[in-house]
């Protein structure tokens, strides 16, 4: 295995969990809601998935139970925010200080235990290819995955009447309202799949990225998510190069060290933050581009008059 | 239910109450908190009339309209459509029975296109490309010309006000609801929408109207029914009235002539403009050129002018929302104001009223105490003091706007967004006129305002100035600007033409002016 080919191969494996988390939050934004719980979900995610594969010794498995307890959390923020109309705001970060301690509480009984790998696929014929080979097609589940999601939500979005609604009661829930759309069960899906993905992103860190539960080891993951769906504008394609683009920078950040150059990794660390701070600027001066890309009901509570 | 309007015959009507009756609506009552929005309203809507639904601001019409559509339940009261009892729960069954609305406020999607604008509206099944096909041929065969592939967010308001119409054609409505459509046309888009609600009417469709605009009810309604404070009080055929018989009917009392008074003995000029000029400050915006104008106390002062030919660049300069770029061009009472931010001119006495009262004019989410110290925080009403806000004073500033204003609000000390359009108006002025300000200039003072509530505002503006105060009007609206005027400036193309006395210009004139075909005389501003 040569350098770059590993450097390539750990890029993806920083990149998959953003761009799950990721993927999700931009269909639950599309929709008008801004769930900053990302990070909670996650990390219950990746302690239930390692939980679910140690109980039945399957990392699929494990990977469900992380898809499930991103969901159960998921419709935790539902309840309050679109039922009982809550501060979105103010739940999402509750969600993740939430989802904090209950998965150290949980996985206090698995510190240190080796954990369960999902296993790379190997495509007979194809992963053994030179180069390419382990790259392209020697990849576990998961990151496939999030490639079909990726491809899959842009095209449910844009090109599906599904998709027209979830956009549509993200610019004008009150419009989408008076034509008979029902805004709290179209956000409930959306809620529901962010929860699932930002799930399985824990899953992955805990099945995959390192086989092992350690407190905390979302490490902020979920917050670069979120940056990241701003970044992208609210579209999947930039998403998904905004999520290879961080996840080059995470990686970038042990290469540089390990090769002595001389960048702060705290100014790496940092560096999605600053990109997104930089893409913010760029489209709020285009008020047009602002107003076709973002979802203009993000966040504001919705309360049918009746 | 019905006997309301059978012991009120529609005088002259019949002429043409023959179509199948499609939508009976039979004592309707909706209750809000204390407010009985509808009591007991019955209502008949036959296939080819167009019907009108009068009223003034908060008369109870758009929550009837919002029954019908199935937006809102009522608390009593049936619906029948074509003489078989219905419920009516959502705008989707709505639509399932042959009702369409045109809505008053656009219920657009500004970030999509108006293919799937109108694809939302249609039930689903329908692709995109074959839909964009349909748009194109109604739109054509209507006279509403549309580009399907168009961002809402580009469009103009006529142009969205075509999307709406559009969308309800494509779903082949029985029945139409229209919540002041023309409020946002020119005259002749306006023209052009009586002509498709003639063609719709002749091909069996119903219409429902609602306007304040009572000439053009007058013009192309058959029937109208008028609302009063959540009741019918009459239904008749606008034909055989007329707009002022009309107006009484829907204020309950004759609407009065306003009375002007005699001009107060000429004071100085309170408010000049000296050349003031102004480079275009956006894509869309008109640049101002060479404006000389001066307003003295005692005088209403009125600038007419078709939308879009610089008022409201002009009134941002006036306001101090933008600076101007020589100080000497804006003189209020004598100083050089140019330069001077909002608050500085409102410490000099000015008020200002933007042209959108709701997000400009007033902040929506904002109680309306709060929204009185936003504008009076540092005009030394007592407000802030020590850097604390009294919030009693606000509240009590408050009722006394509402009580004086007759601002009507269903409990005390509403958010601003809960108010109707005419009695926001009528708050949003009143916030400025109890200040008894030196100069006070208004964008639009009636804007969807009704017929009452205008009189009121209009009133209120002239006697402002007998007071000595310097009044300056911007409207469209050449009634109001005759009305109130003692002399009236024309705004065209960013040019103002000098100021005549109201009395020696006819409406041809101004019409000419406002073509811009005396251009080149705007430098006399001084003399008149």
């Amino acid at each position: 295995m040569g350098g770059y080919e590993s450097i390539i191969l750990t890029v993806i494996t920083a990149a998959t969990p953003l761009l799950l988390a990721a993927i999700g939050e931009l269909v639950v934004e599309r929709s008008g809601v801004l769930n900053l719980g990302v990070e909670g979900m996650m990390i219950v995610g990746a302690v239930l998935g390692f939980a679910g594969a140690q109980a039945t010794g399957s990392a699929y498995i494990g990977a469900l139970c992380a898809l499930g307890a991103g969901m159960g959390l998921a419709l935790l923020f539902g309840f309050l925010t679109l039922h009982l109309v809550a501060n979105q705001v103010a739940t999402g970060l509750a969600l993740t200080l939430l989802g904090l301690g209950l998965a150290g509480m949980i996985g206090e009984a698995f510190v240190g235990q080796p954990g369960i790998r999902l296993e790379r696929l190997h495509i007979p014929g194809l992963s053994t290819l030179p180069f390419i080979g382990p790259v392209l097609f020697g990849q576990d589940l998961l990151v496939y995955l999030s490639l079909a999601l990726v491809a899959g939500v842009s095209f449910v979005l844009f090109r599906t009447r599904a998709g027209l609604i979830i956009r549509a009661v993200g610019d004008n829930h009150g419009s989408a309202h008076a034509l008979g759309v029902s805004v709290i069960r179209v956000r409930y899906f959306a809620v529901l799949f962010g929860g699932a993905c930002a799930g399985l992103a824990g899953g992955y860190l805990s099945l995959a990225y390192t086989p092992q539960w350690v407190e905390g080891m979302t490490a902020g993951r979920g917050w670069i998510a979120l940056a990241l769906v701003v970044f992208s504008t609210w579209r999947p394609l930039r998403l998904l190069a905004g999520a290879y683009l961080f996840g080059a920078v995470g990686i970038l950040q042990f290469h540089a060290q390990a090769g002595g150059v001389a960048i702060p990794s705290q100014f790496l660390t940092a560096l999605p933050y600053l990109a997104t701070i930089v893409v913010l600027v760029i489209i709020s001066r285009n008020r047009v581009l602002t107003r076709i890309n973002t979802p203009a009901c993000l966040g504001q509570p919705f309360v049918p008059d009746r | 239910m019905t006997q309301d309007h059978e012991t009120n015959p529609p005088p002259g009507a019949g002429t043409r109450r023959s179509g199948e009756v499609l939508l009976e609506a039979r004592g309707i009552t909706k209750q809000f908190g204390d407010v009985r929005a509808n009591d007991d309203v019955s209502l008949v809507l036959r296939a080819g009339e167009i019907h009108a639904l009068l009223g003034e601001n908060g008369a109870g019409k758009s929550t009837l309209v919002k029954i019908l559509y199935g937006a809102l339940e009522p608390n009593a009261g049936t619906l029948h459509w074509r003489g078989a009892p219905v419920r009516i729960s959502s705008p989707a069954e709505a639509r399932a029975l042959g009702i369409g609305m045109v809505f008053q406020h656009f219920s657009l999607f500004e970030a999509l296109t108006v293919a799937e604008n109108i694809a939302l509206a249609l039930p689903g099944g329908t692709p995109l490309r074959d839909l964009s096909k349909r748009i194109r041929s109604v739109s054509q065969d209507y006279g509403l010309a549309l580009d399907p592939d168009a961002i809402v967010a580009d469009l103009p308001v006529g142009i969205r006000q075509r999307i709406e119409i559009v969308r309800c054609l494509l779903q082949e409505p029985k029945l139409i609801i229209m919540d002041e459509p023309t409020s946002v046309l020119t005259p002749q888009e306006a023209d052009q929408l009586f002509l498709t609600l003639e063609r719709l009417t002749a091909e069996g469709c119903a219409i429902l109207y609602i306007s304040h605009r009572l000439e053009e009810v007058k013009r192309i309604c058959h029937h109208a029914t008028i609302m009063r404070h959540g009741k019918v009080v009459m239904e008749c055929d606008p034909a055989q009235e007329t707009a002022g018989s009309l107006a009484r009917l829907m204020v309950g009392s004759a609407v009065h002539d306003l009375k002007r008074g005699a001009q107060a003995a000429e004071g100085g000029p309170r408010l000049e403009l000296r050349g003031l000029s102004a480079p275009p400050d956006g894509p869309f915006s008109v640049a101002l050129q060479d404006i000389n104008l001066s307003v003295t106390g005692g005088e209403v002062v009125a600038i007419a002018g078709i939308a879009g030919n610089g008022q409201g660049e002009l009134f941002d300069l006036l306001s101090g929302e933008r600076r101007a770029q020589d100080s000497g061009a804006i003189v209020i009472d004598g100083t050089a104001s140019g330069h001077l931010g909002i608050t500085l001119r409102r410490r000099q006495g000015c008020g200002f009223v933007p042209e959108e009262r709701l997000g400009h004019g007033a902040v929506p989410g904002l109680r309306l105490s709060e929204n009185i110290v936003l504008t009076r925080h540092g005009t030394g009403d007592g407000l802030v003091r020590g850097g604390m806000l009294d919030m009693g004073l606000a509240r009590r500033m408050e009722q006394r706007i509402k009580s004086n204003f007759d601002v009507r609000m269903s409990h005390d000390d509403p958010e601003a967004r809960a108010l109707s359009g005419g009695n926001l108006q009528k708050f949003v002025i009143g916030r400025e006129l109890d200040r008894t300000p030196g100069v006070l200039v208004v964008n639009q003072p009636t804007w969807g305002v009704d017929a009452g509530a205008a009189a009121l505002i209009r009133q209120e503006l002239i006697d402002l100035s007998r007071q000595g105060s310097a009044v300056l009007v911007i409207s469209q609206d050449l009634d109001e600007i005759f009305e109130v005027a003692d002399r009236i400036a024309v705004i065209s193309r960013g040019h103002l033409s000098p100021a005549e006395p109201a009395a020696q210009l006819t409406r041809e004139r101004i019409g000419l002016l406002m073509g811009g075909l005396e251009e080149g005389q705007g430098k006399a501003g001084h003399a008149a």
